[in-house]
């Protein structure tokens, strides 16, 4: 029983990290039915902005508490890490829209430029791994033979916080309206007076933000940072987002912990080198069988 | 003469290039250059086969190529190698039964598309471009679970294959092969896409609805269209694979298939000839990048700002490409070619070759 639990309480951790990413590629695709394929890679900038900001507010220049220097870590991660992704929008992405450019070509690019962000930071930083410092002090509790450590309950809780904000956002106020005005039509919307382009970068600096704040929970959990630490992951989390229905909110949160689950379901029954496999496998299948996700609809074509 | 005028062409070339390469005329590192092209421009038309002509969009060719490396490794181990035992055919059949084991295992990518093509029916876009990236993870993790064949360490013993060719003639049998096959599959897929078979392709890539109403069976159309694509790049692998000598799962996973995207995407969608000037230029542009001369000279006013950055070439080389296609996506986004092929661009060539 108590395996059970803990192997609950791990498949929820994984699924919170899938989820988290998640949000971010459904936010982006609801709006614009981009899939910012360089979204896994601003998660390991966000990782590693989050390393620097700590170490800057640790070192002898700042030398504050590693408990205010959490506290200050989390907005300043996220902030730096919404302007790497608004300045990829800015600098890639907007000027291809403006064109008209078919989406295909959006794609490519955002794939391209996740390619530059891996490579670029390993040609700065170098190939050596970077050992994240420990910010919040483990603790370990103990509940009837259950091992809960405080980083796990706060990753999963953020992952629920950051869940029913972004529903609260997109549903409940007025840029939520807008969001969803942009995907439902976006050549009437900028005549109904609405921004457009800033509507679009608020998408952004959301869906980055939480990628950067999902960088940092990483890196606190697992502290090793490496380049390629965002590809798998952000595949994954993609996996995720389309298993649930690529922009549903509500849709990119189940398929993270889906995912999350069936991974340690399989990592508890075989070896862990199955832990793809089985992942992979399930989604072809759910894919095959609902082609639209989960809890995407499916959107009919006008002949 | 103007029938045969490429063919002649293409076998003065061919002619040239491997008696240059027997008599050491060209170094090994050149004739590895123009394998590496000859492959690329085997995966880049493959897949442009479905990306372009077919408009699908689909991200993970690699995982085929794996395929096809693998199967052919495996069979050409069990008939020349002793890796698993006696060699189950003497050494003399070697020049007849390995175009064989090379379209074997070219048969088995094809066959294994199926997992990207059926749900292909009922999904487009998105959703099949993560159908295809979970299909080249699936391959590669199964195959990294295969303990007997290696698994993530790799699989190797092709090379008894390559020598049983060299005892027979000392010539340079890889390029042989890497030309003859190039050829085939331009020559192949040029006909698929002359053929009622390509223009139900096209058919397809304009509007699958509309395509459907014109009784064109897509579903039929979808599944030969991604065996074709497949089983050449299949092919590809088992010439990489015996090419190299050894191979490992890692090596054909998301980024192998990404460059075979950009070449897809620099060329052109839908145009043959823009897929081979991309392959060609592409491998250039690799193996010039590769040189840490090269890369050093090109950066050297950072270096002088920041004389402690030390940029390996390696490095760089997957920070300028992508670079590049984002360049051109910006300011040419149709690619080198467009949709066009060469005798559309410069109609003056029709003059000379007639290609079919």
């Amino acid at each position: 029983m108590d395996f059970i639990f803990q192997n609950v309480l791990n498949a929820l951790q994984w699924g919170s990290f899938y989820a988290l990413i998640a949000l971010g590629y459904t936010l982006v695709y609801g709006v614009l039915r981009l899939i910012n394929f360089a979204h896994g890679d601003i998660f390991m900038v966000g990782a590693y902005i989050s390393f620097f900001v700590a170490g800057f507010l640790l070192g002898p220049l700042a030398g504050l508490s590693p408990l205010v220097a959490f506290l200050v870590t989390v907005p300043l991660t996220m902030m730096l890490t919404a302007c790497v992704g608004v300045t990829l929008e800015r600098i890639a992405y907007r000027p291809l829209r403006r064109k008209g450019a078919h989406r295909l070509y959006v794609v490519i690019t955002a794939l391209m430029c996740g390619l530059i962000l891996e490579y670029s930071n390993l040609a700065v930083l170098g190939a050596s791994r970077l050992k994240f410092p420990e910010l919040v002090e483990k603790q370990i509790w103990n509940i009837g033979g259950i091992a809960l450590t405080n980083l796990k309950v706060m990753v999963i809780v953020t992952a629920v916080l950051v869940f029913l904000f972004l529903q609260w956002v997109v549903t409940r106020t007025r840029v939520g309206m807008a969001m969803r005005a942009i995907s439902y039509d976006k050549f009437a919307i900028p005549l109904m007076g609405i921004p457009m382009d800033n509507i679009i970068v608020i998408t952004f600096v959301l869906g980055s933000g939480f990628a950067g704040l999902a960088g940092l929970l990483f890196a606190m959990s697992y502290p090793v940072l490496e380049p390629f630490m965002g590809m798998l992951i952000g595949w994954k989390a993609f996996i995720a987002a389309v298993v649930g229905g690529i922009g549903d909110i509500k849709g990119a949160f189940v398929g993270g912990f889906l995912l999350g689950a069936i991974e340690v379901a399989v990592v508890t029954v075989f070896p862990s080198t199955y832990r793809d496999l089985f992942a992979f496998t399930i989604l072809l299948l759910i894919l095959w069988m609902k082609p639209t996700g989960l809890f995407g609809i499916p959107q009919s074509t006008k002949i | 003469m103007k029938h045969h005028s490429l063919n002649a062409l293409l076998a003065i070339v061919a002619v040239l290039l491997l008696v240059a390469a027997h008599f050491g005329w060209i170094d090994n590192y050149i004739q590895i250059v123009v394998m590496t092209i000859g492959i690329n421009i085997i995966m880049s038309t493959s897949l442009n086969l479905v990306n372009g002509n077919m408009g699908e969009f689909t991200c993970g060719h690699a995982g085929f190529m794996c395929v096809g490396a693998y199967v052919s490794s495996i069979i050409s181990v069990l008939c020349f190698g002793s890796k698993f035992g006696d060699p189950m055919l003497p050494a003399g059949s070697v020049l007849f039964v390995f175009p064989f084991i090379l379209l074997i295992g070219g048969a088995v990518a094809a066959v294994s598309s199926l997992l990207v093509s059926v749900p292909s029916f009922k999904t487009r876009d998105d959703y099949l471009a993560i159908i295809s990236i979970a299909v080249n993870y699936m391959i590669i993790s199964a195959l990294e679970n295969m303990n007997f064949i290696g698994g993530s360490r790799g699989f190797q013993g092709m090379k008894d294959t390559y020598w049983a060719m060299i005892d027979i003639f000392d010539g340079p049998w890889m390029l042989f092969w890497v030309i003859n096959f190039t050829i085939f599959t331009v020559w192949v897929i040029r006909r698929f896409i002359s053929s009622t078979y390509g223009k139900g392709v096209n058919a397809i890539c304009q509007d699958e609805v509309a395509a459907e109403i014109m009784s064109v069976n897509t579903n039929k159309i979808k599944i030969i269209n991604f065996m074709v694509a497949a089983g050449l790049a299949g092919c590809a692998g088992g010439l990489y694979a015996h090419i190299i000598g050894y191979v490992n799962p890692q090596s054909f996973n998301i980024l192998k298939s990404t460059e075979a995207m950009v070449m897809v995407y620099l060329g052109g969608m839908g145009s043959l000839s823009g897929a081979i000037i991309s392959a060609i230029l592409f491998t250039t542009l690799m193996e010039i990048l590769r040189s840490q001369a090269i890369i050093d000279g090109m950066l050297s006013p950072v270096t002088f700002i920041f004389p402690d950055w030390e940029p390996s070439a390696g490095v760089i080389k997957w920070v300028m490409i992508p670079l590049l296609l984002v360049i051109v996506m910006q300011f040419r986004p149709e690619g080198i070619m467009g949709n066009r092929e060469l005798s559309d661009v410069f109609p003056k060539l029709k003059k000379f070759y007639r290609f079919k």
